[in-house]
Formats: structure tokens, C-alpha cells, sequence
């Protein structure tokens, strides 16, 4: 067997005996990442507003409104609608239990079908901004369809004056019909945010990944410390075989580690990664590029406790900058624009791509992002051989 | 101080010719930054040699042995492995060497099987041989009983042997054993001597490097006494201390002012040379029970003589000769 294989086989099974590993690398990720989908997952993830309408009117102009629009937001997934009578849907938004609630008063038909402003009433509750926000929106937005019915009924009424009143409601109604149903659309923005398991199992998984890799790369400094660095240099092997053992290491425990990590998370708290061959990319390069951010560390460090040191301030920072601990865009445009140096930020942008249901080649650019720190970084430690494989 | 040259010892003591160098070092130099920690050191190592660097610490020997095993590169001079040049790149010379470091230079949590045929691997041995030489080796260093546990449960004397093991694991031609004795129990020091011993025996050229005489003067076939990055002398054992002539070792224990001592010592017409260390005044004279009685009187004007010995001229008193200093300072 290469050298090379001897010494990631050695260094693999040494780092199967440390528990120390085996936390940092698997437990503690996942907890965390348990932990944060508990306290912050609800708070993350959208969900469908409670709505009530209240028809007071019962006619087909009101029932268009509660069937065809609001019934399209049902559809939809965006709320739930209920029908109530109007004190119950007061102490419905009053008490928490309903976002807010449509009222459509007696004669709400008519109004349309005459000159005189039709009502239609929102009842919102300050606890739930966001909700009663939409539900205006809502309103509104039929309000305005109602206005070109008006204008409908106004020209039929000027074209046939012989009609009579029942006969310019019921063309009326037959208009209102017609005013579209509220449509949401699914644009990319919205499509490419991870849902919050899946965040904080990704971004748990390649925070820790730094402090994983450096298992492989960085025990060449507790080598040199421990003598035994010196004893691989008078063995028959060259500087480089010795480098790319401890670079193999750090792969195969940072490739192991993540997809226990996702896998895992997948499976027992509900992560939902996308296509498989995307998510294996983004792992394996987010792996080799972590791995090269640790090589350089361990190419300038000395001793095991400055590299600690460095290899923690450097997970730290990345992990900020790159949304590991909050997703980026919160944070504002200059934060969006440095998180583009990490490799976090890539790893999650590249999920990201996947979770909104593209295919691999949706994940491409970031890994070839990756790719390229991982070259730049790998190529800088290499450059540094005579420091960091030396006695 | 005096000081004899390498190059004027070796026309006096010449190795054996009979076999071929296993080691030849020519004209070997090193510095750190302002320090030249190896200067100008010349000396080569038979087949089946036992070949000791005798010097206090600091003296240079680790910067040799690990120039000589290719860890360190020189910044002059030659290092010939079996006829091989050696240097951090030449993997046939490093072949041939067994390097055992002054450290214990092991993997604390695999076995010590495990680390025997993890190094044997890096010597490109297959498995099979390779679990057949692990055995053996773990034979010659009395560790058969513990090969299966890990190497954080020996004892400071197991893992010094296992140490040697590990050089051992590929039957270098030349072993390198960097003071493997240091702070070990006697009773694994007796184990690890008598394994070097047993190794000569069998056609392995070994360089020991000790700051304990006794060791070499046991061990060693030719010493080379080394001292601020140079070789001041180099010979068989006997040879060395023969070179004192008749001088014999009094050594004194003194309460007082030493320095003065040493100097009114000095003085004497029968003492050829006198030594002030931490705990004791080293004072070379012809004949000690002639010289002892105004020795003796010389010393206690300084302060109270505490113990009185005479010994045999031994390596450390050769060193003490040639440098001013003891071995173990």
C-alpha cells in the first residue's frame, strides 16, 4: 500500500479511538442543530395564516369572495379560512386565535352593483403583523378587480337602459365571478431559503467541519511535537507523501462527518436535502476546502496550541461571516458581499440551489467556488512543504 | 583546556578494515542561525560496530544523528549510508538506517503490534513478513507480553525499548540509538544494553550516542568524545584513557570556596590538572597516594573537605581532561 494510505490508515484509526472526535465531528454538530430547529425553528418557519371570514351579505357577489379568493389561499397553503359570525371572529383575533378576519357586510352585493362604495372590512390583530399586512393586501387587491366590474355593470346599464334592477345585479354577480382568484407565486428567491431543520443541520455540519478536518492535517504539528514527525522523515517516504496522508485524513473524516451529519439529520429531525449527486458535490467540495484553510493553519502554526488557537478564531469568523450562525442576507448587503470569501457561505448557497428543486447542475457554481479556495488553499500549504513537514 | 583533534586521534586508532563502512561522514557542518551546532565532523562506522558519541549535552550529537538519518540536511560535507549518499531526499540510504530518536517517538494509543506494523509498512514490508519481524523484534526487546496493549499503558522503560523496536522493525545495516537510556529504570537499562549488545553481535553497525560513560565504555567499540559541535577525540575506550598515562582521578567533596580551590590545586607540582563542577572538585594527579596528603591540606585552607575519592582514570575523567568540563554538566 502507498505511504500515503499507511499514514491516513494509521491516523484513521487513531482518531476512531478519540471520543474527543467523535463529539466534535457528529455529536456536538448534530445537537446543536437539534437544538436550534427546536428553539428557532418555529420562529423560521413560515406557516399558514389563520383567517375567518365573516359573510353577512350571503350573496353570490359575497360567496365569490369567499370561495374563489379566499378558497384560492386555502388552496395554496397560505391560510387557513374559516367562516364565523362576526362577534365570534372579533374574539377569534382579539384572543390570538385568528390572524385576522374578512368582513363583508349586508348589501355588499348591491353596493357593488351600484354607485355607492362597497365595503369590506379586515379585522387585524397587532400580535400578527405579517398576517393582517396580506389580508389588506387581499382585500384590496379584490377591491380593485370589483372596480372593473363596476365599470362592466356601468356600460351594460348605458347600453340597455330597459333593464331592470334584478336583472343589472344578476350581470352584476356574473362580473364578479370573473375578478380573478388571489394567486401566490413561487418566485426563485423564496424557493433557494433552506427550511429551518435544514439550515441548522447544514450550517451546524460545516461550521464544525474546520475543527473536524483538522484531525488529519494538523496532527502533523502534534507529530513534530511528539517526535514521531521526525521518525516518518528517516523512514524510506518523501515530504509530500507524508503531507498527502494527512490531507487524505482530513478528507475522509470530513466527508464521513458530513454525510452522517446529513444523513442523520435527514432522518431524525426532518432535513430535507436536495439531489443526491448535488449534495455528494457540494460535500466532497466543501470538504477539500475546508481541509485546504486547515492545511494553510497548520503550514504557519508551531506548536498544536497556536494552531488550535488560529484554526478557532478562523472556524469562528468564517462561520459568522458565512451564515453558519444566522442566515446572511438578515445581516445586510456588505456581511451578504464578505460572505462570499467562505466557504460556508457557498456550501449553504449551493443547498440552497438544490432545496429549490433543481438538479445538480443547480449546485455547480458553488462548488466550483469551492473547488477553487480548495486549489488556492492546498496550493499555498503545498508551497509551504519545508516548513510543515519538517522536524 | 586541552584539546586533541579528530583528524590527529585517527591516524593513531584506526578502524578495522576488514569489512566495509556501513557510515561514512565526511567533514560534516551545521549552524542554526548564528550557532554552529556541528563543525567540520569526520568519522565512519564497520559493520557490525558499535560506535559511541560521548558528550554533554549540547554537544552537537543529536544535529549529527539526524543528519546522518536524513531528517536534517548538512550544510557541508558528506554522510555515506552502505556507499549511498544520504540526504532528506535518498530513500535507499534512509533505508538502510534504523533511527532510533532521543524522545520516545511512538503513537501513544495503538498497540505496540500496531505501531511496529504501521513503521514496517513505511519500510515497505509486506504483511505477512512484516508480522513475522514484528515478532521478533518484540522478542529481542522483551516486550512479546504487551504487544496487544497500547503504548500509553507501558511503563517509561517499555516504551524506551519499544522505541528501539521500532528501528529495528526493517534489520537496518546501521542503527542509530540517540541516547535511549535517558531516564529509564535500571532494570530497563540493562535490558536495552544488553539488546545493543546482542545487535553488534549480529553484523549491525550501531552510533550510541550517551552522556554516561559507562554505557560506553561498556557498549562501544571506538568513542568519539564531542564537544561544542566537534569530534576533540576519538579511539577505543582503553586507548583514550591510556592516553592519560599513569594519571589517577581524586575526586573531593568541598564546603567552600571552590574556584579557589581549584586554582590553588593547580598550583600543586604533582596535580596535571583540577576541575570545579556543582558538587565536587576533579583533580588528576600521577600518583594519588603520594599527592592526596597536600591535595587534601590545599583544599581544606578553601573550606571543609566533605568526602575523599580516588578512581581509576575512566572516559569521564578522558573528557574532563580534554575539556575542563564533565560529561554530565
Amino acid at each position: 500500500m502507498h505511504p500515503s494510505l499507511q499514514i491516513a490508515a494509521k491516523d484513521l484509526r487513531q482518531r476512531a479511538r478519540d471520543r474527543s472526535a467523535f463529539l466534535l465531528a457528529i455529536v456536538v454538530p448534530f445537537v446543536l442543530a437539534a437544538v436550534f430547529s427546536l428553539l428557532f425553528g418555529p420562529a423560521a418557519t413560515p406557516r399558514a395564516f389563520d383567517y375567518a371570514v365573516v359573510d353577512l351579505d350571503g350573496t353570490a357577489a359575497s360567496r365569490a369572495f369567499t370561495v374563489d379568493v379566499l378558497g384560492a389561499l386555502q388552496a395554496q397553503g397560505v391560510a387557513e379560512v374559516s367562516e364565523v359570525d362576526e362577534p365570534e371572529a372579533r374574539a377569534g383575533v382579539r384572543d390570538g386565535d385568528l390572524d385576522a378576519a374578512f368582513v363583508l357586510p349586508p348589501g355588499f352585493a348591491a353596493d357593488v352593483a351600484s354607485p355607492r362604495p362597497a365595503e369590506l372590512r379586515v379585522i387585524g390583530s397587532a400580535d400578527s403583523p405579517t398576517a393582517t399586512v396580506v389580508a389588506r393586501s387581499v382585500a384590496r387587491s379584490y377591491v380593485e378587480g370589483l372596480d372593473a366590474a363596476r365599470v362592466a355593470v356601468a356600460a351594460v346599464r348605458a347600453a340597455r337602459p330597459a333593464l331592470t334592477p334584478a336583472e343589472i345585479e344578476r350581470v352584476a354577480q356574473e362580473t364578479v365571478h370573473d375578478v380573478s382568484p388571489v394567486v401566490v407565486e413561487d418566485v426563485s428567491a423564496t424557493a433557494r431559503v433552506l427550511d429551518a431543520k435544514t439550515y441548522f443541520a447544514a450550517a451546524m455540519a460545516v461550521f464544525f467541519l474546520l475543527f473536524t478536518v483538522q484531525f488529519g492535517v494538523s496532527s502533523l504539528i502534534d507529530e513534530r511535537g511528539e517526535g514521531t514527525l521526525a521518525r516518518l522523515l528517516a523512514a524510506p517516504i518523501r515530504r509530500w507523501e507524508i503531507l498527502a496522508g494527512k490531507l487524505l485524513t482530513s478528507v475522509v473524516l470530513g466527508i464521513v462527518s458530513l454525510t452522517v451529519l446529513l444523513v442523520a439529520s435527514a432522518a431524525m429531525l426532518g432535513a430535507r436535502w436536495g439531489d443526491p449527486l448535488g449534495v455528494g458535490l457540494l460535500v466532497v467540495s466543501g470538504v477539500l476546502a475546508g481541509t485546504g484553510i486547515t492545511s494553510v493553519i497548520a503550514s504557519l502554526a508551531r506548536t498544536s496550541e497556536q494552531a488550535g488557537t488560529w484554526q478557532a478564531v478562523v472556524a469562528v469568523t468564517l462561520g459568522l461571516l458565512g451564515g453558519a450562525f444566522f442566515p446572511v442576507r438578515q445581516a445586510g448587503a456588505v456581511i451578504a458581499n464578505l460572505s462570499l470569501v467562505t466557504p460556508h457561505a457557498w456550501f449553504l448557497g449551493g443547498l440552497g440551489d438544490l432545496a429549490g428543486g433543481g438538479g445538480a447542475a443547480g449546485a455547480l457554481p458553488s462548488v466550483a467556488v469551492l473547488l477553487g479556495i480548495a486549489a488556492v488553499t492546498t496550493g499555498v500549504a503545498l508551497l509551504r512543504i519545508g516548513r510543515t513537514v519538517a522536524p | 583546556m586541552n584539546v586533541e583533534t579528530s583528524s590527529t586521534h585517527a591516524a593513531e586508532v584506526a578502524p578495522p578494515t576488514a569489512v566495509g563502512d556501513v557510515l561514512r561522514c565526511t567533514d560534516l557542518r551545521r549552524s542554526f542561525g548564528a550557532v554552529q551546532a556541528v563543525d567540520a565532523v569526520s568519522f565512519r562506522i564497520h559493520a557490525g560496530e558499535t560506535y559511541g558519541l560521548l558528550g554533554p549535552n549540547g554537544a552537537g550529537k543529536t544535529t549529527v544523528i539526524s543528519m546522518v538519518s536524513g531528517v536534517l540536511e548538512a550544510d557541508s560535507g558528506s554522510v555515506l549510508v552502505d556507499g549511498v549518499e544520504m540526504h532528506p531526499g535518498a530513500l535507499t540510504a534512509k533505508a538502510a538506517i534504523g533511527y532510533v530518536p532521543q524522545d520516545v517517538a511512538l503513537y501513544p494509543d495503538l498497540t505496540g503490534r500496531e505501531n511496529l506494523l504501521f513503521f514496517a509498512s513505511l519500510y515497505r514490508i509486506g504483511r505477512r513478513r512484516a508480522r513475522s519481524r514484528v515478532a521478533e523484534v518484540l522478542d529481542i526487546v522483551g516486550l512479546t507480553e504487551r504487544a496487544s496493549d497500547r503504548v500509553e499503558t507501558y511503563s517509561g522503560g517499555m516504551k524506551r525499548r519499544l522505541n528501539i523496536a521500532v528501528g529495528l522493525i526493517h534489520r537496518p545495516r546501521l542503527l542509530v540509538l540517540d541516547e535511549p537510556t535517558v531516564g529509564v529504570d535500571p532494570q530497563s537499562r540493562n535490558a536495552i544494553l544488553g539488546s545493543v549488545e546482542r545487535l553488534s553481535t549480529e553484523g549491525m553497525g550501531v552510533l550510541y550516542t550517551t552522556h554516561y560513560m559507562e554505557e560506553a565504555e561498556r557498549l562501544c567499540d571506538r568513542v568519539a568524545i564531542m564537544d561544542l559541535g566537534r569530534l576533540i577525540a576519538e579511539g577505543r575506550p582503553r586507548q583514550l584513557t591510556a592516553r592519560l598515562g599513569d594519571s589517577e582521578h581524586i575526586r573531593l567533596t568541598l564546603e567552600g570556596d571552590s574556584t579557589r580551590a581549584v586554582a590553588a590545586l593547580r598550583d600543586l607540582p604533582r596535580v596535571t590538572g583540577a576541575t570545579a563542577t556543582d558538587d565536587a572538585i576533579d583533580v588528576l594527579v600521577p600518583d594519588a597516594e603520594s599527592a592526596l596528603p597536600q591535595v587534601i591540606q590545599v583544599a581544606a585552607a578553601q573550606g571543609t573537605v566533605r568526602s575523599v575519592s580516588v578512581d581509576e582514570p575512566d572516559l569521564e575523567t578522558v573528557f574532563l581532561r580534554l575539556t575542563g568540563k564533565r560529561l554530565r554538566d
